[in-house]
């Protein structure tokens, strides 16, 4: 509906002179930033480099939970607030499957005879898979419990119902008999190795978390863009009648990209609670609102576009806080978020929004 | 005033009468003890509730603007405000007794208190209004992101606000005491009507039809040469500027601000409110924030037995679901209540006019595209 009239155009011209008072704040913010970064990489390379490598292994566990917000998103237009709390449940069953249960030394116990790094690596992956497993069902779920019912309603009344299942998930488990509120400390499955690599330190934590992390964005991009089931997401996500008429099952597609994203989430997690050792049960709201943002930034329903702006967010939490001002970050990264949107007002890779039918 | 329902009310006077019924009761029943200490101030931050959800009501429920924005508004009030009475306080220019024996009464303070939220008011319409022009032409989702981002960078503001803004008296993530407390049962109260009847009269006006018509349909509300932009920023401003002017009443009735308070997780109890009431539903919201007042922070510490308090969010939780799964419309899907009826409907009978969600709603009007 092409209705350019001219009343449309009339406000837009009056409010020039706003926007180009907007324009040059932008600007100079941006150039105050740009120089604020360059002399603080002449200054002290590699603490800069340091920054980037610790931003890096932020933004690639962001990227992880982004990806099933992005995903969730694309496919029911619902802001899945809980994702940041089944990201916490990945991370407190990781910590009951290593201090209880004691699974990252399974293979060392079944397999003497294997190496101790092998073992190590086999007893990560089986912590990752047992939370990300979890995660997946506990996704599916609340998939089935609280959303399918009201996919229907207005799109409100799911967000409310997201919201009571993050409250739930974080009340029910701040209860004494389920996670209980204290700061729990977390064992890492393997031991801390450093490497320094013309100064920067960089430890294989990060290794760790940038490996699965990509693994994981392969492998989704994998599915999403080569199997059968991707294809029903991608109709899914165009056209929900239409795919259901092209004799899709859209009930288990969405439950497949709910388990996908659950999967993600308790894998992220486990990353998560590895890079910075301390679990408790509000721990997933800061970073499931980061990697929101981080979805937003990158263009919600975009899985290059989550993991783009997961990226952008990891370094500007860490080189806000080294070079503009560290109780400042928060605020910065939300700053960023807001001028992104008003420059791009559906994010870096995101499609312009549809004309409503 | 909510409860009459008697046909004959329906003049600005009688429910004026009313108004002033409820007020006198409650006082009688303060002055009696019948509400005391405990039950009191969960009974004004009803009021202060049922204030910051009906300007958040005029955003969404009325112009179909998602905006999570309203507790950073809310921060912006309260803080203004406080620091206001407070350097008066500081000062020692708060009290300024007018001496008429036993009708001595403290002008000073009244003053200065009505100046405080005059100005919160005024600061939060003005940052509204700036942060407004170029973010409300965001899409539904994208401006809910962007004024939770708002939200977001008020907290991290208010929990340096000694170190990075340079208030001391504010006292950052430490929490400000000695704030005055000055909110009375009177203020809240009027206040609270003052609001009702602004929403309510604006919502019934040319103005308000306009807002209304933006929230049905952006394309045909532009074919009828409503300037869009124009009536998102009205109801935005207003909407933040009764954030503001709670946040003013809430400071002065704990008489302690902390940051956590106004945390972006808390930001969510406006819109859970306003949902609960019915979107568009100006009695909804009012009746649902006394609910939320008086069930969640009142009868749930009162009747639980202590080892059954912390089960007290998981019920909340739980309630939350089970609402949206039951009735989604909110509880009044849309209708209103003796006064807050469009009394020109009402007495005409007729059709209603565009937009007016007088009559029996149809459905829920949805306001996200």
């Amino acid at each position: 509906m092409a209705t350019t009239t001219a009343p449309l155009v009339l406000p837009k011209k009056r409010l020039s002179l706003s926007q180009l008072a907007g324009r040059g704040i932008l600007l100079i913010l941006l150039l105050g930033t740009l120089w604020r970064l360059v002399a603080g990489f002449a200054e002290n390379p590699t603490l800069f480099g340091q920054q980037v490598v610790d931003g890096l292994r932020l933004g690639f566990v962001y990227a992880l939970i982004a990806l099933g917000y992005t995903m969730v998103y694309g496919i029911v237009r619902l802001i899945n607030f809980a994702h940041g709390d089944v990201f916490m449940v990945g991370a407190f069953i990781s910590l009951f499957s290593i201090k209880r249960w004691h699974i990252n030394q399974l293979p060392a116990n079944l397999m003497p005879g294997l190496a101790k790094t092998t073992a190590d690596i086999l007893g990560t992956l089986l912590v990752l898979l047992i939370s990300g497993i979890f995660c997946m069902i506990l996704a599916v779920v609340i998939e089935r419990v609280a959303y399918k019912p009201i996919r229907e309603a207005p799109r409100i009344n799911a967000l409310i119902t997201a919201i009571g299942v993050s409250f739930f998930l974080e009340y029910f488990g701040a209860l004494k008999f389920v996670f209980g509120t204290d700061y729990n400390v977390y064992e890492r499955p393997f031991e801390v190795v450093f490497w320094d690599i013309s100064g920067v330190r960089v430890s294989n934590i990060t290794v760790v978390i940038v490996l699965v992390a990509t693994l994981m964005l392969i492998g989704l991009q994998f599915i999403v863009q080569r199997t059968k089931i991707g294809k029903a997401m991608r109709a899914v996500s165009a056209d929900k009648p239409a795919a259901r008429l092209m004799g899709i099952n859209v009930d288990s597609t969405i439950s497949v990209t709910f388990a996908i994203g659950g999967f993600l989430a308790g894998i992220g997690g486990v990353l998560y609670a590895i890079a910075f050792p301390s679990v408790w049960v509000f721990m997933g709201i800061m970073p499931g609102l980061k990697a929101f943002v981080a979805a937003v930034l990158g263009g919600i329903g975009s899985i290059p576009g989550a993991f783009v702006g997961a990226l952008i967010m990891g370094q500007a939490e860490t080189l806000s806080a080294a070079y503009i001002s560290t109780p400042m970050r928060d605020a910065i990264a939300f700053a960023i978020l807001i001028i992104v949107l008003l420059i791009k007002p559906t994010g870096i890779f995101g499609e312009p929004e549809r004309e409503k039918a | 005033m909510k409860r009459l329902k008697l046909p004959a009310l329906s003049r600005t006077r009688d429910w004026l009468l009313v108004a002033v019924a409820t007020y006198v009761i409650v006082q009688v029943l303060i002055y009696l003890e019948m509400i005391d200490a405990f039950w009191l101030p969960i009974v004004q931050l009803g009021a202060v509730m049922a204030i910051i959800s009906l300007g958040l009501n005029l955003i969404y429920g009325f112009n179909g603007q998602f905006s999570l924005g309203q507790y950073g508004f809310y921060a912006l009030g309260a803080y203004t405000a406080a620091d206001i009475t407070y350097r008066l306080n500081d000062a020692n220019q708060l009290h300024h007794v007018l001496n008429l024996g036993p009708l001595s009464f403290d002008w000073g303070q009244t003053v200065s208190f009505v100046a405080a939220l005059v100005v919160a008011v005024l600061f939060s319409a003005l940052v509204a209004f700036l942060f407004g022009l170029p973010v409300l032409k965001l899409g539904s989702d994208y401006l809910g992101i962007a004024t939770l981002g708002f939200t977001m960078v008020v907290y991290v503001l208010a929990n340096n606000s000694d170190t990075i803004l340079g208030f001391q008296e504010m006292k950052g993530a430490r929490g400000m005491v000695g704030i005055p407390q000055l909110t009375t049962w009177f203020w809240t109260f009027l206040f609270l009507v003052v609001t009702m009847v602004l929403v309510r009269n604006l919502v019934y006006s040319s103005p308000g039809r306009a807002i209304v018509s933006v929230r049905e349909d952006e394309t045909a509300a532009k074919a009828m040469g409503i300037d869009i932009s124009r009536y998102k920023l009205l109801a935005f401003v207003i909407g933040s500027a009764l954030a503001g002017l709670a946040g003013g009443l809430y400071a002065h009735l704990y008489a302690f601000l902390h940051p956590s308070i106004f945390h972006f997780v808390k930001s969510f109890d406006p819109l859970i409110i306003v949902v609960f009431g019915g979107l568009g539903s100006m009695t909804g919201t009012v009746i649902a924030a006394f609910a939320w007042a008086l069930l969640l922070q009142g009868l749930a510490v009162a009747v639980l037995p202590s080892n059954l308090l912390e089960w007290r969010y998981v019920l909340y939780a739980v309630s939350l679901i089970a609402v949206m799964l039951l009735r989604p419309q909110g509880l009044m899907g849309g209708r209103e209540l003796g006064f807050l009826k469009n009394l020109r409907v009402v007495a005409q009978r007729k059709e209603p006019p565009v937009g007016a969600p007088a009559e029996p709603a149809p459905e829920v009007t949805h306001a996200s595209n």
